[in-house]
């Protein structure tokens, strides 16, 4: 069983991330920029009512999604819980699609019938936001399967790999370990990846779960290679770390197990006091923001990126976010006469419901290449 | 409205076969006409299947395709259903369905519930199938009918076959479907045998087939109790009393239509299910025929259902909890004021 340790930080950049051109690395700042200025507007547009449920945001966490993400092709198929705004973004959702979503319209990546927990982009791969904590394992499994499925039995596809993104909460859910010996035992190439950020809900990762401080244990008793990616806020650490662990896997079609350490800045949902934990830890984090972070290194390590350039990013990027909220709003309502009865059956039968018949349904137009 | 339609016609052989035949030859058939099929389950691969269903399958197939899973009906359940999502044709075989309750989470939130959640982008063409009922002394935590239960969740299909023939036809249109079908055996009929063409055919979802013909009562069943029913009917015919026995094939979607037609007739309704009252299939019919067709009543409606306890294990005990002959024919006697 091999284990490896993430890099420490930026001064000692010398992984895979350090040989990619400049470029890429700015569309990393761009897109965790992108996901720090939407969940701004997210948290004002609930505060405002505009949008209703549950609804967890993903600031603090941004480097996950983009340092993993990069170790993938958009044919390898994404599953995760409800934090899954970031996720949806960094897939490359329109994010008006995204920001409707939430705003209950028609014009959501799932017309409003999903909300905030619940985002899926067929075209992108992302199989879901998942709201029931863990659920979404045993499909991380299923969607590995499909692809090694694709390539031996049917002949068809390069060999995939399928990202499983899982909350520390969920470790303790049974359907994480169901799936993963099912994953040991038929050999999937799932990666399941935990956002460690140090709690669920109120309950800190030790007061919850056994091994919390070697969780690799868990991976071990599955025979699933792990790595524990400790600077989980540097995008870089994680890539570098990520990106070969990734590579193997695919290259095997076995499956892996990550712990990346990570941090959520605001509470556990838009309703949460945080009694459980102190202003000084989340200032301590906040001190090693992955925004900042990478913009540090673009500026001083890479000289490609200037102060200048980075408020120009941002107000580009704040643009793009005003403009999906704006189309959220100006979007319309689904019209219950048509989308409540639709999208229940992919082929409706008669007779199915006392309550009316179901309808067939039609894809959002954002959504193209579904179906 | 009842809308008159032609019903799919039964094609007539000498050929006998048991009904887990039945199901094998409709998987297999499959199979070889679709690549995107696959069957995971309990047993099902090295030990040609707990109850001899997929027997053989493992050789002509390969383990690539007929899988043996370890016991996590929800590890497994799920995996089947984003295989699905991702264009596969999934089989998953419970041992028994009272065993499925531990995948309850991926059976009613994940499969039913996907296309719309996702606002019509990901469908989920799975079939569920397994054993479903009591009658083997198994007791309370293994005598499960899970049709009143989960046919509450809108989302998925319900096929409930009675005999060997429908056995395949039906499974066959479970497979081919592009929605989510839970589908319902009976490890107390996987042994009998009957009439099954070597023709390909497939029966439709939501189309009820009238068992026998008669004019003075209309019992409606499901599944393994139409047999209880058909023998009764025998029994009542002898004192002259004539009844529709009328199987349903699936519970979702159902075919009201027909339940309808025949009462209009008779005017008596008495539907025998083999799960608890409350909240059953029977329940539902008889809901569903006083909203549409309340004034072609002459008599209340009754329900045969199993007692509303949990199952016991003693012989005696456990016969006297399920639905048979005796107390369809009480039932039906009822209704025509003989008792
Ligand atoms: C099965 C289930 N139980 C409880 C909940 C309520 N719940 C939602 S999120 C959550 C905490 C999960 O924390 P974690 O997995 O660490 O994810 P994080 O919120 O930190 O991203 C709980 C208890 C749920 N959604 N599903
Ligand atoms: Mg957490």
């Amino acid at each position: 069983m091999s284990t490896a340790t993430a890099s420490q930080g930026r001064q000692r950049n010398t992984g895979a991330s350090a040989t990619l051109p400049d470029n890429t690395l700015l569309g990393w700042l761009r897109e965790m920029v992108l996901i720090r200025e939407f969940e701004i507007r997210t948290m004002q547009a609930y505060s405002n009512a505009q949008i209703g449920g549950f609804c967890h945001v993903y600031n603090g966490q941004e480097a996950v999604v983009v340092g993993t993400f990069a170790a993938t092709t958009k044919q390898d198929p994404i599953v995760t819980a409800y934090r899954d705004h970031g996720h949806a973004l960094a897939r490359g959702m329109d994010p008006k699609a995204c920001m409707a979503e939430m705003y209950g319209k028609t014009t959501g990546c799932a017309k409003g019938k999903g909300g905030s927990m619940h985002m899926f982009d067929r075209p992108n791969n992302l199989y879901g936001g998942h709201g029931i904590v863990g659920a979404q394992t045993p499909l991380g499994a299923g969607l590995a399967f499909a692809t090694k499925y694709e390539n031996e039995v049917l002949g068809k596809g390069d060999k995939r790999i399928t990202l499983c993104f899982l909350g520390d909460g969920a470790l303790n859910q049974g359907a994480l370990h169901e799936a993963m010996n099912l994953a040991g035992i038929l050999q999937l190439p799932v990666i399941y990846i935990v956002e460690n950020n140090g709690y669920s809900m109120g309950t800190a990762i030790d007061r919850g779960t056994t091994m919390a401080h070697k969780l690799e244990a868990k991976a071990a008793a599955y025979g699933i290679e792990s790595l524990t990616i400790e600077h989980g806020m540097d995008v870089c650490a994680i890539y570098d770390a990520f990106k070969p662990f990734a590579d193997a896997r695919r290259r095997d079609q076995k499956p892996g197990f990550v712990d990346l350490h990570t941090y959520r800045y605001q509470g556990h949902s838009m309703s949460d006091p945080q009694k459980y934990r102190s202003k000084d830890e989340v200032g301590q984090y906040m001190e090693q923001d992955p925004i900042e972070t990478l913009k540090k290194q673009l500026i001083e390590d890479r000289a490609c990126l200037t102060e200048e350039d980075f408020k120009a990013m941002q107000k580009e990027v704040r643009a793009v976010v005003r403009e999906a909220v704006r189309f959220a709003e100006n979007s319309p309502a689904p019209d219950p006469r048509k989308e409540l009865y639709s999208d229940v059956f992919v082929d409706p039968l008669p007779n199915s419901s006392p309550s009316g018949p179901y309808l067939h349904g039609e894809t959002n137009h954002l959504m193209r290449g579904s179906r | 409205m009842t809308t008159a339609t032609i019903p799919t016609p039964i094609i007539e052989t000498t050929r006998e076969i048991q009904f887990r035949e039945a199901l094998r030859e409709a998987m297999t058939e499959e199979m070889r006409a679709d690549e995107r099929i696959f069957l995971i389950g309990e047993e099902v691969a090295q030990y040609n299947g707990a109850y001899k269903v997929s027997q053989g399958m493992l050789d002509e197939f390969g383990p690539k395709r007929i899988i043996d899973s370890p016991i996590s009906e929800n590890g497994f359940a799920g995996l089947g259903i984003a295989a699905a999502m991702a264009g596969l044709r999934p089989i998953i075989e419970f041992m028994s369905w009272s065993f499925s309750l531990v995948a309850a989470d991926q059976l009613l939130n994940n499969a039913p519930k996907m296309l719309y959640m996702s606002g019509g982008q990901w469908g989920c063409p799975i079939v569920f199938r397994g054993n479903n009922g009591a009658g083997g002394q198994l007791a309370s935590t293994h005598s499960w009918c899970v049709e009143g239960l989960f046919s509450n969740v809108p989302g998925m299909h319900m096929a409930i076959p009675s005999c060997p023939y429908d056995a395949k036809g039906l499974l066959k249109t479970a497979i081919r479907c592009n929605d989510p079908v839970f589908f319902l055996e009976s490890e107390r009929m996987l042994g009998d045998k009957g009439p099954v063409p070597e023709v390909e055919y497939t029966i439709p979802f939501g189309e009820a087939i009238l068992r026998a013909e008669g004019g003075d009562a209309t019992i409606v069943s499901f599944g393994r109790p139409v047999n209880f029913c058909l023998e009764a009917m025998v029994e009542l015919a002898r004192e002259e009393i004539a009844c529709d026995v009328l199987d349903m094939r699936t519970i979702r979607p159902l075919d009201i239509d027909a339940v309808i037609r025949s009462i209009r007739k008779t005017g008596r309704l008495i539907v025998v299910d083999q799960s608890w009252p409350f909240a059953s299939p029977a329940s539902e019919v008889i809901t569903q025929v006083c909203e549409r067709a309340f004034d072609c009543l002459d008599h209340q409606p009754v329900r045969v259902n199993t007692d509303d306890v949990p199952t016991p294990y003693a012989k005696g005990l456990e016969q006297a909890y399920l639905p048979n002959k005796g107390k369809i024919i009480e039932a039906v006697k009822s209704t025509l004021g003989l008792l």
